[in-house]
């Protein structure tokens, strides 16, 4: 009876006693979205343009952050830190383009998505053996301060992440629908061997493609990194981009903001105000069961394409 | 040709079909029958709405009008399942076989709906599973007889080469013991000597088992020498229903599809 | 050469179709179950049966589970931990409920348990295909781990949140508990090994095993020539369950004594799938190859570099051993995916005509 009410009466009273409260979770979920989203776009870039679920974008996330603090722990300043982790993911791209993709070329997709487990595994190791394994700080200079807009607190770093994450998001979808790459890069998706066909040079796009999955990998990492220290448990995170994948579809860009921003809202919401009912941290399970629900009733995600399966 | 057959009373009898992918309309009000014992053919240009219309046939589209009407039941929209266990088989344009699995293997799937012991059973496998399996693979043994393809029983089908992958396909398909068999371009991208194979093989079923086939096909040569009856659809529109020279004869068909021989 | 199997005709579709029609199959066979059930025991230390043997049985039985579910009937699923922990925690439940029913028996029922999760969390297989399954095997894997946490009544509300195995007998031998010999677990999961791979290679030899695999290669033809792909989707969730549900328990109770939720993690979910993928999709055998070769591989990671003089600390084993993890497994899906099984099949093929290689 207690927990009949915990569930179904209480979370709204608490929501109505204190609509700032509630606005500041709802903010705080959209900023922890915010990363998500971030996370599940370097996913969707890489099964947009070569139709691989590449479960190794937390692995390079965490590599990416890794690399970033490596070189600032030298002494290198952070721009220049920066441009040169990026030129690390790009090395790293053509790496996988030449060792493992090229080898796996249109081979089905469950023997493609067990390639990047393994992957996943070979940068966990490199990166803690070549960084060690203790938790990291990461400072690149963007200011960490709360603030108070009305009756609501704010923090400016949250903010920021926002700001990066709309900006890289609005680059990326023009560059999709806009460019002859992009176009190349939507071909190649579809089909390797027709756009190997019309001659579509699969290796360089597929090069290009990882690099720019390696530089959001960066940018999340970052922003993870500098929230919260760099650790194993970024891996994680890949793990909860699967929920927000299904909730935007594999293939949109905008769908992996949406529903990054949905699953972070419903997770935090649901965490503050259900969790003591059910005894708290039911921030594990429930961006997947709110996922599963989705599929029920919308196999293909909110913007993903429908299936029409021929015979 | 079709003098000593016994052609029975209609079978299958569809009324009214009409199909629509979002905007584009796939089938706009189809209506024919096929009698039972029959070799009925289906014709015209790709993308006419061909195996669309066998697709609602079996279960696998359903049309937005219209029924179907199978061994007296007249339904709105057949289910796949039941059209399979009502006797209903049937082979695709681009082959559907499972690749994993050898010839033997995907023939043996054919009689699955024929295979009652359950999981227990089976598990345990000596005794009665055991002896049903050997049951039916008699019977599959049989179909891979008639085909001739014993030599590749084991091969996995995702090895054998196109005409033998079509062969196999048709296996699985007989092997169901179906009443109404439906071809989807059995013969497409065969040799002659492939063809004419193919042509016995049809012919033989509807000859020794009396089994009613639905025959989509491009060959024309093919079409008029086994058919008993044409249908032809052109942008989802019935054009002729009727015997082989008839259909052979007619203008809108002839502008439409046939064509004519140039001396 | 030794392997020639000519003048070996079948005359009976029966012989055609059984396990090991070929002679030097069946002595081969035969050699391994006297080697598994009498020389080893007689040779081995209690080293080697506690840390490599029995886990590697019951891995085994784990593997065959899962690959009976994504090899057989193509359907992704990360949630095997989570199978094998409700396995695990049923048997402790029914254990300390029902102090006097018969292990096996509560091993069954934890299994039909298991197999009950299964089917819930394989209803959404029928809407929900390939990459998207796999999120619901996700949400099964984090939902039961953190449910096991967090109600005390799995527990038996003991306060270290472990569940631990209490003292049991089968035919008056003491086989669960720290009292229970190597030996006697030695034969218990390797009981279960045989006698579970026999009735899964009945199974995936027969109709329900051909309708899985027709539902993995092409569910659009299967389901129109009469395969139900509800129903024989979730046969494979449950008798996968039930398998990994079985493990879980033997897990917990023949071989580690006592656990906690965190030994049924996500990461054992990816090492019983890193199995069957080293060991072959869609083979019985190739789940117990690739059970044996993980199994292995870290013993072998640890000595073997001593062995050739190199010292690497201990941390840094941990890594190289993940990293060899992933090298092996791109390797193996880039040469053979379908694993050690085609491995050996290939290498039976080249002794056919040893040593005349053309």
């Amino acid at each position: 009876m207690e927990f009949l009410e915990a569930v179904f009466v209480l979370p709204f009273l608490d929501m109505a006693d204190s609509p700032a409260f509630l606005m500041e979770v709802v903010i705080g979920g959209l900023l922890t979205g915010v990363m998500y989203s971030l996370v599940a776009l370097g996913f969707v870039l890489i099964f947009k343009a070569s139709g691989v679920f590449n479960f190794a974008q937390g692995a390079m996330v965490l590599f990416a952050a890794l690399a970033l603090v490596g070189f600032m722990e030298q002494g290198v300043p952070v721009v220049l830190a920066i441009l040169m982790t990026i030129g690390v993911m790009i090395i790293l791209a053509w790496a996988i383009e030449r060792l493992m993709l090229r080898h796996l070329v249109n081979q089905e997709g469950i023997i493609l998505f067990m390639a990047t487990i393994g992957l996943n595994f070979i940068l966990e190791g490199v990166g803690q053996i070549a960084w060690g394994s203790d938790v990291k700080v990461l400072d690149i200079g963007i200011p960490d301060q709360s603030f108070e807009l009305g009756p609501m607190l704010l923090n400016t770093f949250d903010i920021s992440a926002a700001v990066i994450a709309a900006v890289m998001v609005t680059v990326l979808a023009l560059f999709f629908q806009y460019t002859a790459v992009g176009r190349a890069l939507r071909a190649v998706a579809d089909d390797h061997q027709a756009a190997l066909s019309v001659g579509i040079p699969l290796k360089t796009i597929w090069i290009i493609v990882w690099a720019v999955a390696g530089i959001v990998a960066l940018v999340a990492g970052v922003m993870w990194g500098a929230k919260s220290g760099v650790q194993f448990s970024l891996v994680l995170i890949a793990l909860k981009a699967l929920p927000v994948l299904i909730l935007g579809g594999f293939t949109s860009v905008p769908g992996a903001i949406i529903g990054g921003l949905i699953i972070g809202v419903g997770e935090t919401v649901a965490e503050i105000y259900w969790g003591p009912a059910f005894g708290g941290a039911i921030e594990g399970w429930f961006a997947y069961m709110l996922a599963l629900a989705f599929l029920m009733f919308r196999p293909q995600g909110l913007f993903g394409e429908k299936i029409i399966e021929r015979v | 040709m079709a003098d000593h057959r016994n052609i029975g009373d209609v079978l299958l009898n569809v009324e009214g079909i009409s199909l629509s992918f979002g905007g584009v309309k796939a089938l706009n009000n189809i209506s024919f029958n096929v009698r039972a014992g029959e070799i009925r053919s289906i014709i015209g240009p790709n993308g006419a709405g061909k195996s669309s219309m066998l697709n609602c046939i079996n279960g696998f589209y359903h049309p937005q009008e219209g029924q179907i009407t199978f061994k007296g039941e007249t339904r709105k929209q057949m289910q796949t399942h039941k059209a399979a266990a009502q006797g209903i088989a049937r082979t695709f344009q681009n082959i559907a076989l499972f690749k994993g699995m050898s010839t033997l293997d995907n023939i043996m799937t054919g009689r699955n709906l024929k295979m009652k012991q359950n999981f227990l059973m089976q598990a345990l496998y000596f005794g009665p599973a055991q002896r049903e399996e050997m049951e039916h693979r008699k019977v599959v043994e049989e179909v891979i007889d008639f085909l001739e393809i014993e030599a590749i029983r084991k091969t996995p089908v995702g090895r054998l080469p196109y005409g033998l992958q079509k062969r196999v396909e048709l296996g699985r398909a007989l092997a169901a013991e179906p009443d109404l068999l439906l071809l989807d371009e059995p013969m497409a991208g065969m040799n002659h000597e492939e063809k004419e194979d193919m042509c016995r093989y049809i012919l033989d079923v509807n000859d020794q088992f009396g089994t009613t086939i639905v025959l989509i096909e491009h060959d024309m040569s093919v079409v008029m020498d086994i058919s008993d009856r044409v249908v032809v659809l052109d942008y989802g529109k019935m054009l002729a229903d009727g015997i082989p020279d008839e259909v052979r004869a007619n203008q809108d068909v002839i502008d439409a599809y046939l064509g004519v021989t140039h001396e | 050469m030794f392997y020639r199997e000519a003048g070996q005709l079948k005359t009976t579709y029966e012989t055609d179709q059984g396990l090991f029609p070929i002679i030097q199959d069946r002595w081969f066979l035969g050699l391994i179950l006297v080697a598994a059930f009498v020389v080893i025991p007689m040779i081995a230390n209690e080293y080697w049966m506690q840390a490599i043997l029995i886990p590697l049985f019951i891995y085994a039985l784990a593997a065959i589970g899962l690959n009976i579910l994504t090899g057989y009937a193509g359907q992704v699923s990360l949630g095997t931990g989570a199978f094998m922990a409700i396995g695990a925690y049923a048997t402790y439940k029914i254990c300390t409920a029902f102090p006097d029913m018969n292990i096996v028996v509560i091993f069954a029922m934890s299994g039909l348990f298991s197999a009950g999760v299964g089917i819930v969390f394989g209803i959404p297989s029928l809407r929900i295909k390939g990459f998207y399954l796999a999120v619901a095997t996700l949400a099964a894997q984090f939902f039961i781990l953190w449910l096991f946490n967090k109600v005390g009544w799995f527990y038996n509300d003991n306060p270290s949140g472990t569940i631990t195995a209490p003292p049991r007998e089968l035919f008056g031998i003491l086989i669960t508990g720290p009292e229970a010999s190597a030996t006697t677990r030695y034969y218990v999961s390797l009981s279960f090994l045989v006698v579970f791979a026999m009735a899964a290679k009945n199974l995936v030899r027969g109709r329900i095993g051909r309708s899985w695999m027709a539902i993995r290669d092409m569910d659009i033809a299967a389901e129109i020539i009469g395969i139900e792909p509800l129903k024989t989707k979730l046969l494979a969730f449950a008798i996968s369950s039930f398998y990994c549900g079985v493990a879980g328990a033997l897990y917990i109770f023949v071989w580690l004594g006592s656990a906690e939720t965190e030994a049924f993690d996500i990461f054992l979910s990816f090492q019983i799938m890193f199995m069957i993928i080293i060991g072959g999709l869609g083979s019985i055998m190739g789940s117990i190859l690739g059970a044996a070769f993980i199994t292995l591989l870290p013993i072998f990671l640890t000595n073997f570099p001593p062995m050739i003089g190199l010292h690497i600390a201990t941390d840094i084993s941990k890594h190289l051993e993940e990293i060899v993890f992933g090298v092996l497994i791109v390797f193996f899906l880039i040469v053979e995916p379908h694993g050690l099984a085609r491995l050996w099949q290939i290498v039976k093929e080249k002794l056919r005509q040893w040593p005349f290689p053309y």
